[in-house]
């Protein structure tokens, strides 16, 4: 039997059970299974593998993947759906540490296999080497065990700018005399994964979104930087539509956010202190209680919800969820408008909102609901900002001036739910809270809305 | 036994390879919904854990004691991502499966 041709043969299926599998997600119908058949093609493309007449040990392969199997099944059953964002990182990671190790073994057996070969040698170790360092610090900051806040200080730039220097030059070095050039090797290693936490560190959380597409596509140009490196179809293929994946949600976060990648990459949002520049917000806030929020809510005919990070946070969306029920109840008209980039990925309020059953008919975009958020009686702002701040429309001097927003203002009346006065993620002040037509109902967000919940089930 | 080093006409093969396969993701992916960002995200994710053919490869071939130390860190670490990825998308495309209303009690 020609195994050779066995296994290219699976790679081929499996190739084709990937693009399909894509293809179904494009309705939520669908997803699922196609999720189920880009599983079956990647436990097709590992196990033809195994067939490879090349493979003689089997032990610590074996031993390999069943212990990686049992963590990862473990890690993706026991996560809650409100730590999503953090998994999807450190999951990242590991898969670029994966190609990285890969690139390493190619080059420790074969080091006079030629320029090119060398070549995407470097770049499995130098991409691979910063998605994962990269994705451990996002994790850390989305798990909060790293501050949120952008890391800054003098010179960064600059440092960054010589290290990626540093790297090149190690790297034209290491490909003129790859057999003797271990040492530059090692460096390289060491140097790509300081690279990732030092492009990582000055990203705010509220750019996370950012942050998670673009490791996602670098993970997968790492695996095909590893593909080229072993002479691996399947690698090269998976890897590519991994890329573009990245690249592609990378572009939809920095439209939302009216701002260009290298903006987010560079520009330490956040952290940057303003001047007096700004106008001064006019107006004082207007707290309500629970009680006087129900009265206006049972008197609404539309109501939308908009939800940001403070509804993960306070994993309030099932008595969100049930909240939104008692008003379907009484014939009110009941949306939940998603931002973009509310929460810390791409699709994250989705995710929350579709655990706690809300049917994705009633998640309305920002561009639709803007459409016809004059009709609306009320929106409630649930532990959102930066993503409803009128700054974005009226003040040429913010931060955040041009970004597009779920324009509650224009609505008639505006509830905000939030912990205290404190300034969103861009620190800035949002002149939202001081609208005339706008009401601030302070505390946790779950509590909040249970309390509502609660005034509906007296009457 | 030494890993096969590729030729010039398999070079260009693979490089053909590598630019179709990119206009094919971009293709299929532009079309994903943004309500479904984050399961697109995680199942891609789970894709890019496919260096675990490439580290099966390592770890298996006896090309010496450190390639099967670093083969098989990597076997662990792909295999981590390969099923942690897929385990956690099916979990959430679960939940989009639901049908409106089916929630409620």
């Amino acid at each position: 039997m020609n195994f050779i041709l066995i296994v290219n043969g699976t790679y081929i299926v499996a190739a084709v059970l990937f693009i399909y599998g894509l293809k179904l997600l494009t309705s939520p119908v669908t997803a699922r299974r196609g999720n189920l058949l880009s599983a079956v093609g990647m436990f097709l493309a590992v196990s033809a593998t195994l067939l490879n007449e090349e493979i003689i040990d089997f032990r610590w392969l074996l031993i390999g993947i069943a212990l990686g199997s049992v963590i990862g099944a473990l890690f993706a059953r026991l996560v809650k759906m409100t730590q999503m964002p953090e998994m999807v990182a450190l999951f990242n990671g590991f898969g670029g540490i994966a190609s990285l190790l890969v690139g390493w073994g190619a080059y420790h057996v074969m080091p006079l296999a030629g320029l090119f070969v060398m070549t995407t040698v470097f770049l499995a170790v130098l991409i691979g080497g910063v998605t994962f360092s990269g994705s451990l610090i996002a994790w850390g900051k989305l798990s909060e065990v790293l501050p949120g806040r952008p890391i800054l200080f003098r010179g960064q730039t600059l440092l960054n700018g010589a290290l990626v220097v540093v790297i090149l030059i190690g790297g034209s070095l290491f490909l003129s005399a790859p057999e003797t050039g271990y040492p530059i090797f090692l460096g390289i290693t060491l140097l790509s994964l300081v690279l990732g936490v030092m492009v990582v560190i000055p990203i705010g959380g509220a750019d996370m979104p950012v942050v998670i597409s673009l490791l996602n596509s670098y993970s997968g140009i790492a695996a095909c930087a590893a593909g080229l490196a072993i002479t691996n179809n399947i690698l090269i293929v998976a890897g590519a539509f991994v890329g573009a994946s990245g690249i592609i949600l990378t572009n939809v976060m920095c439209k939302a956010m009216n701002r260009s990648l290298y903006n987010v990459l560079f520009g330490g949002f956040g952290a940057v202190t303003k001047g007096g520049a700004e106008a001064d917000v006019e107006g004082e806030v207007k707290p309500i209680s629970a009680q006087d929020t129900y009265y206006i809510l049972e008197a609404a005919s539309a109501v939308a919800f908009v939800p940001g990070y403070g509804l993960a946070v306070s994993q309030a969306q099932h008595v969100l969820k049930e909240l939104g029920d008692l008003l379907e109840e009484k014939g009110t008209e009941v949306s939940y408008a998603i931002h973009p980039v509310a929460g810390r990925m791409p699709g994250h309020m989705n995710v929350l909102l579709a655990e706690a059953d809300v049917p994705y008919e009633q998640l309305i975009e920002m561009e639709q609901i803007n459409r016809r958020i004059g009709s609306i009686d009320v929106c409630v702002i649930i532990g959102a900002n930066d993503i409803v701040n009128p700054a974005a429309r009226e003040d040429t001097h913010s931060s955040i001036y041009g970004m597009p927003i779920i324009e509650v203002d224009r609505s008639k009346t505006v509830i905000v739910l939030k912990r205290s006065m404190a300034p969103g993620f861009a620190g800035i002040d949002n002149r939202l809270f001081y609208k005339e037509n706008t009401r601030m109902l302070f505390g946790d967000a779950k509590e909040s809305i249970g309390q509502i919940v609660a005034e509906f089930k007296n009457v | 036994m030494d890993p096969q080093v590729c030729n010039e006409a398999c070079l260009i093969c693979m490089a053909l390879i590598l630019v179709l396969s990119i206009f094919i993701g971009f293709e299929v992916i532009s079309k994903v919904p943004s309500r479904l960002h984050t399961p697109l995200m995680s199942g891609s994710n789970a894709i890019s854990g496919i260096t675990l053919v490439g580290a099966v490869i390592a770890a298996g071939s006896a090309w010496g004691t450190m390639s099967l130390v670093l083969g098989t860190l990597a076997v662990v670490f792909a295999t981590v991502n390969v099923v942690g990825g897929y385990v956690v998308t099916d979990r959430m495309l679960q939940m989009f499966q639901k049908k409106p209303g089916e929630g409620k009690e």
